[in-house]
């Protein structure tokens, strides 16, 4: 899984059965030190985020149906929780850290 | 899934016979704020989207899964035809 930064959500009526009745976010995906690391994503909420969580995100097929109870769901990309903190190894160094 | 913008429609006579009757669309990739991202791509649709819609698209085995008979071979489909792209504003670092 990755780190993610909830930085929008998606309006679409006219979607996929199985989108439907589901929260549509825009995750920006973040490095351990939860700087922005790439492009934005389009992710299933599972988590009810909001608005600058950061979130857990999931890429996996099986695991998004497993979630949706939905052995048919199209649906990869998941948040699937939201991150309360991210701590580093206890006995790493600071500079091992900002190595990351 | 990813953000795409509908740029056209490809045509072909010869291809697998289950994709008979899906619509093949030529999607630019965009980021959250319309920016085009990398080459179109050809993907399958489910939604019935249309040129110049704002559309999400999927890849890897959930691209086939979209498609009616399940499993017809795609790696890129069209899952939904975006209304409202929402930034949210202050959330960016």
């Amino acid at each position: 899984m990755i780190l993610g930064r909830v930085v929008g959500d998606i309006t679409a009526t006219r979607k996929h059965e199985a989108l439907q009745g589901h929260k549509l976010l825009i995750v920006q995906p973040l490095t351990a030190k939860l700087e922005p690391r790439g492009g934005c994503v389009v992710a299933v909420d599972s988590a009810q985020a909001g608005a600058g969580d950061t979130v857990l995100v999931c890429d996996e097929g099986n695991a998004a149906r497993l979630i949706l109870q939905d052995r048919s769901a199209p649906v990869r990309t998941m948040v699937v929780g939201i991150v309360d903190s991210v701590e580093a190894a206890a006995g790493m160094s600071t500079e091992e850290w900002e190595k990351l | 899934m990813k953000l795409g913008k509908v740029v056209g429609s490809v045509v072909c006579s010869v291809k697998a016979d289950s994709l008979t009757g899906i619509a093949l669309l030529l999607v630019q990739p965009i980021d959250e704020n319309g920016k085009h991202t990398g080459t179109p791509l050809v993907a399958c649709d489910a939604v019935q989207a249309g040129p110049g819609d704002t559309v999400l698209y999927e890849g890897g085995r959930e691209a086939a899964m979209a498609l009616r008979p399940s499993f017809n071979p795609s790696d890129a489909s069209v899952m939904a035809i975006v209304d409202d792209i929402n930034v949210h504003s202050g959330t960016r670092s």
